[in-house]
């Protein structure tokens, strides 16, 4: 792939994928880079830490997944043992035999699924089959491809499972194999015999893992992209066999499961025994990849608020692909490492202050460069700051503290962040957000108590009844204890005094009130009585004496803003925040949400934009000739209507490209330019259109036009998998 | 050309001399109706135990299988070239002539043509089944048939070899609509098949739809047509009843079939379908007898008993909206149906915050006429608003039309009107429409000229729009053109 063409235009790669990136490119990292220290080092670090990462993720992704399998599997085993029972029973004989069906609700995260169906049929040929063959709507135009593949897969498996001694059977090439009901019973009978015949001898390990007799699974990953017929003609096909061996197929469903009744007309639906499957939602799959990845103070690489609301933002407003937000994810973590110098710092405590004795000068000037050290600086004694920025052994011990109190900021940080949402996740209208990223987000925004949202948070919790307090209390009791957080300690303790006094006020419970003023305003009175008592009621009520409970609400009210107050203050007053936080929102943006329509226009209006050449620099309002042909063509387009004349087009075409040279070359640009124009079509910059008079050709000039329907068509977008890098020129 | 002939004449001469008989064994039947049981069948070609046997076999279509045993002839006659049999779905044309040519142990091939997508597997599948019919143990090579040619070659040999000559031999062609979309020599040469390899052969075509429409242009040997009508309610009753459990009586389980087909057979013909929910639902029916609550006899109990079900059931289990296992398991349960919800209850999809304005923007476009787009979507789009609704009430309803094309350029346009903040033309908004389009909410039409850029329709309902649009609190009536 090279873009040293000569010819202009977009050119549209498909991005290796990122991982592969690294591992080749170990040496880019450091050449490309102007602040080139200790690349090496930070890239050890950056791996190493993506490599964690990446396991917590995919450990994640198994757990989130496991009851859905275990569903499944407790699915198929049923359908299982219905099959062997099945000549037995009146009932059983008489039933019209379905073929057992789960249809399994995803999610419109297109993008996701590919790993759920990896790892749903990994599962499967580990525990239950080795037949397990997975269908996608694009390797299926026909029913004659769907037949094949399905054959293909299920040899191919057989071939396998007994590797070498098969000889016979590879020999048969997929094209010529005859795909028919009757060969694929045949087939299945061979193999059971096979194996049945085979296992007292050997693979006794094999046998005892997979079902006897082992069940046939088709999976159809998106099932909406199947064509009716075919998806029809193959259930239809298959039924006839669903007696000589257990058969299951699993629809991979992205939007509601009411699109089998639209895919299926009754008579085939009838041959099937449907039952759903739901994943959790993408929202609680995010929530939870947030909860272990970012509110934890186990990694050391945080994103600041402006880069975690980019990519839930890319989550919520345009995917909702967790796999995308983890790409997202490693791709800011990579940013990080790659353009900051002391993100080498950004590891474990213990490593990075070894690692801060190792430091160069030059990072140490690095260091006394960052804007939350010169800050720390500042509020420094005259003679510590001199000393500081001079001497770097000094620096790097003072750096080593700084060090520690950002990590025991960490750590204090997210229990009391956990603390608080407790309190706030049950309020009425959510005034702190409902989903603990929100309030994460405005915590590392600004000073959380400063906002009205806190505020009035803050009124609703003084509102709360007892038993939802005690709950509250006692759950954030168990986070402060599940933390590491050791200064919280007392807080626990705190927390457990008031839990007790909640309790024992159960007890206690004291009724002194009410008064018995109402009965005093039933009595007869005159006018200027009732007005009297009615005030003094008001006024009562006004001054009325709190409930013991109350004081107590208030008091932990209280304590709770404290804690708030003393830990979860923004990351920006933290001194060496920048070491751990990666807060270029806008580099993020323009690498995940590229606008290409953005692109173009920029390109073709603003060529120095890309080209960097001087000459281009600095002509607005006129066209000048040094541009590339193409500007200035569309920028002469522009100045016309919808319609052009092409005669006047090359005209003025012309009369700017010559404009400074000498006369002689113009019939030789003109030439240029006709080629450029036939050229135009083609790429799709220019369409034709039919013109009523014969003598002028109008054109229609539709860059965009073209550019959307490249985007929509080349890049094979599900979701935005493809992340295009538009290489202009 | 002499020899089929021959056949035919020879044909004539049986079916004329058979029908003869069978006519004159009906009559007496309906003469003497309750008296002694004649056999429907005579046929002096076959033996009277298995033509007794048959009857047994085929309830309901005793007509229709003399007819084809008259069609037929004895054993070494020469019959009709071709049969076509055509009726509803489950009206017994598979089973009839799988059962008769079983049981008098004709030598016949059976293919279903669904499962042959090209005409060569139907080939092959046939010269397949004729060689396990012929050579009982020994598994010859398959054989590569790629065209008719090759297959009346190869039939002919196959036939040779066994002494197969003086038997006529059935080529059955079930679902044999799927002929009309092979090659066009295929289903008038099987129609020719007796001519072609000049052997005792009859192919049967059985086909839901009627010769007319599956008549090739260019003409043909007609086949001779059989028409197999829908069973009665009556035949349902005395079929359905047939398979009672060993443990129950005859007549107990007559009368459920009874209240069965009383509350199915309005909405469900299907024999098949019949069957499985009279199973499904039989073990509720018993309940009250095995728990002692009623007798057997006692019809009106076990009547009420079962009614409410079976009606929830022809609203679930029959529309397949939960699986049989499901219902049966509920039955277990004892009917607490309030967890589980069929799958249209799970129609609500959700989608990212712009996949949903995306898809309203779609809906308008493709429901609204462009001319209005500068009235719903513009700032000040002036006083025609009273015109237009006058004019609005002799025009037909945009939703009675079905949803209209329109361009990209348009639904971005929309899109961009009617959401509140200012959204950048990302490379992630194109992608989400070809997202919505995978997953079938929006349609790619008319896809041919990349210059014009891409044209869709919107493919969701009203319902389903309404619920997305009251997620992100947007009035989509107000927009609506036929709702003004």
């Amino acid at each position: 792939m090279s873009t040293c063409s000569v010819s202009k235009g977009c050119f549209v790669f498909k991005p290796n994928s990122k991982k592969r990136k690294i591992s080749s490119t170990a040496d880019y990292f450091s050449e490309g880079n102007n602040d080139s220290e200790d690349s090496e080092l930070r890239f050890d670090t950056c791996q190493l830490l993506w490599k964690r990462i990446k396991s917590e993720t995919e450990q994640l992704q198994e757990d989130l997944n496991k009851k859905l399998y275990d569903n499944l599997i407790s699915f198929l085993r049923q359908s299982h043992s219905d099959f062997k029972e099945k000549k037995t029973e009146w009932a059983c004989r008489m039933k019209s035999s379905e073929i057992p069906a789960a249809a399994l609700v995803l999610g419109v995260n297109v993008t996701d699924h590919d790993l759920t169906f990896k790892s749903l049929s990994e599962a499967l040929c580990e525990d239950i089959t080795p037949f397990v063959v997975s269908l996608r709507s694009k390797e299926c135009p026909g029913i004659k491809h769907l037949l094949q593949k399905f054959m293909a897969q299920l040899m191919g498996c057989h071939i396998e499972v007994d590797s070498y001694e098969e000889g016979e059977c590879s020999k048969a090439s997929p094209n010529r194999m005859r795909c028919s009901v009757a060969s694929l019973t045949d087939w299945y009978r061979n193999i059971t015999k096979k194996k049945y015949t085979d296992t007292p001898c050997k693979k006794e390990t094999f046998s005892s893992r997979h079902w006897e007799p082992p069940p046939v699974v088709v999976i159809f990953k998106d099932m909406e992209s199947f064509t009716t017929k075919v998806l029809q003609d193959f259930i239809i096909i298959i039924s006839q066999c669903i007696h000589e061996f257990p058969l299951v197929l699993i629809f991979g469903i992205a939007t509601s499961p009411v699109i089998i009744h639209k895919l299926l007309p009754h008579s085939v639906s009838s041959l099937l025994c449907i039952e759903l499957f739901q994943s959790l939602s993408c929202k609680d799959h995010l929530s939870t990849v947030i909860d272990k990845l970012l509110l934890t103070s186990q990694f050391p690489f945080k994103l600041s608020e402006k880069v975690l609301q980019v990519l839930i933002n890319i989550f919520l407003y345009h995917d909702f692909s967790v796999h995308n937000f983890i790409k997202g994810f490693q791709l800011s973590l990579l940013e990080h490492f790659y353009s900051h110098p002391l993100s080498v710092l950004c590891c474990d405590l213990q490593e990075s202050r070894k690692r801060v004795n190792f430091l160069s000068h030059n990072q140490c000037e690095n260091i006394r460069r960052l804007p939350s050290f010169r800050r720390f600086v500042e509020s420094q004694a005259s003679k510590k700051q001199t000393v500081l920025l001079t001497d770097d052994a000094c620096l790097k011990e003072e750096t080593q503290v700084l060090l520690q109190d950002l990590h025991t900021y960490h750590e204090n940080y997210f229990p009391v962040l956990r603390c608080l949402h407790a309190f706030t996740s049950s309020l009425p209208n959510y005034p702190l957000g409902k989903q603990i990223r929100e309030l994460h987000c405005a915590c590392l925004e600004r000073k959380v108590w400063e906002t009205e949202d806190y505020e009035s948070a803050i009124q609703l919790v003084r509102m709360l009844a007892k038993d939802e307090l005690i709950a509250i209390l006692q759950k954030c009791i168990e986070i402060i204890t599940l933390s590491s957080a050791r200064c919280l300690g007392n807080s626990t303790e705190k927390l457990e005094e008031y839990l007790d006094h909640f309790k024992n006020l159960e007890a206690t419970d004291d009724q002194e009130e009410p008064v018995s003023s109402l009965k005093e305003i039933q009595k007869k009175t005159d006018l200027y009585r009732l007005q009297k008592t009615l005030l003094e009621m008001k006024e009562s009520r006004r001054l009325k004496k709190l409930t013991k409970f109350e004081m107590l609400r208030f008091e932990v009210v209280d304590f709770i803003d404290s804690l708030v107050r003393s830990y979860l203050v923004p990351p920006e007053t933290q001194t060496l925040h920048e070491v751990m936080y990666f807060s270029m929102a806008s580099t993020l943006r323009e690498h995940l949400n590229a606008a290409p329509r953005i692109a173009v226009h920029t390109a073709l209006n603003n060529p120095y934009f890309y080209l960097k050449n001087e000459a281009l620099e600095s002509n607005t309002g006129c066209i000048s000739n040094a541009a590339p042909d193409i500007c200035i063509a569309y920028k002469l387009h522009l100045e016309c209507g919808r319609l052009i004349n092409l005669v006047d087009w090359l005209e003025a075409f012309s009369t700017v490209v010559t404009a400074a040279e000498d006369q002689n070359s113009t019939v030789k640009d003109q030439m240029e330019e006709i080629i450029h124009y036939r050229d135009c079509p083609k790429r799709g910059f220019i369409a034709a259109e039919c013109c009523p008079h014969s003598f002028c050709i109008l054109l229609r000039f539709s860059p965009c036009c073209s550019l959307q329907h490249q985007l929509l068509g080349d890049l094979e977008v599900q979701g935005s998998q493809v992340r295009s890098v538009l290489v202009l020129y | 050309m002499p020899r089929s002939g021959r056949g035919y004449l020879e044909r004539l001469a049986v079916s004329s001399s058979s029908s003869c008989i069978l006519g004159s064994a009906r009559r007496k039947h309906l003469a003497t109706p309750t008296g002694i049981k004649m056999p429907a069948f005579k046929h002096r070609g076959y033996p009277e135990e298995a033509l007794l046997r048959l009857e047994g076999l085929v309830p309901c279509r005793e007509s229709q299988v003399s007819t084809l045993l008259s069609v037929f002839g004895e054993r070494q006659h020469f019959s009709f070239p071709a049969l076509f049999i055509y009726g509803h779905t489950s009206s017994g044309k598979t089973y009839v002539m799988q059962t008769l040519l079983k049981t008098l142990e004709l030598p016949y091939v059976f293919v279903n043509c669904n499962e042959c997508y090209a005409s060569r597997l139907l080939l092959e599948e046939l010269l397949r089944q004729l060689q396990r019919l012929s050579s009982e143990e020994e598994d010859l090579a398959p054989v590569s048939c790629d065209s008719f040619n090759d297959f009346i070659r190869f039939f002919k040999q196959r036939t040779m070899m066994l002494d197969l000559q003086n038997q006529t031999v059935y080529v059955v062609l079930d679902n044999a609509e799927r002929l009309r979309e092979m090659e066009a020599n295929i289903l008038p040469g099987f129609l020719r098949l007796q001519e072609l390899t000049d052997q005792n052969v009859t192919v049967i075509l059985l086909s839901e739809i009627v010769w007319e429409l599956l008549r090739p242009d260019m003409g043909c040997l007609e086949p001779m047509p059989l028409y197999f009508p829908d069973y009665s309610i009556g035949h349902l009753q005395k079929i359905l009843s047939h398979d009672h459990p060993p443990e129950y009586s005859f007549d107990f389980y007559a009368a459920y079939i009874n209240i069965l087909l009383g509350v199915f057979y309005p909405v469900c013909r299907d024999l098949k379908e019949l069957r499985h929910l009279a199973v499904l639902n039989f073990s509720k029916y018993c309940e009250p007898v095995i728990q002692g609550e009623a007798k057997e006899r006692d019809t009106r109990r076990l009547w009420k008993n079962i009614e409410s079900h079976l009606k929830k059931a022809m609203q679930t289990v029959y529309l397949r909206e939960i699986s049989s296992s499901q219902w049966e398991q509920l039955q277990e349960d004892n009917g607490e149906s309030g967890q589980l919800k069929g799958l249209s209850a799970h129609a609500h999809v959700e989608l990212p915050y712009y996949s949903k304005f995306l898809l309203i923007a779609a809906y308008l476009a493709s429901y609204n006429p462009a001319r209005t787009d500068k009235r719903f979507f513009l700032k000040h789009h002036g006083t025609t608003r009273k015109k237009n609704i006058q004019k609005k009430h002799d025009k037909t309803s945009n939703h009675l039309l079905g949803p209209k094309a329109f361009p990209l350029d348009r639904l971005l346009a929309i899109f961009h009107s009617i959401i509140d903040s200012r959204v950048a033309p990302t490379a992630n908004i194109f992608s989400q429409i070809s997202s919505l389009v995978t997953l079938q909410l929006l349609t790619l039409v008319g896809h041919d000229d990349p210059l014009n850029g891409p044209r869709y329709k919107c493919n969701v309902s009203l319902d389903f729009i309404r619920a997305v649009s009251r997620m992100v609190n947007f009035d989509i009536v107000r927009y609506l053109y036929d709702f003004l």
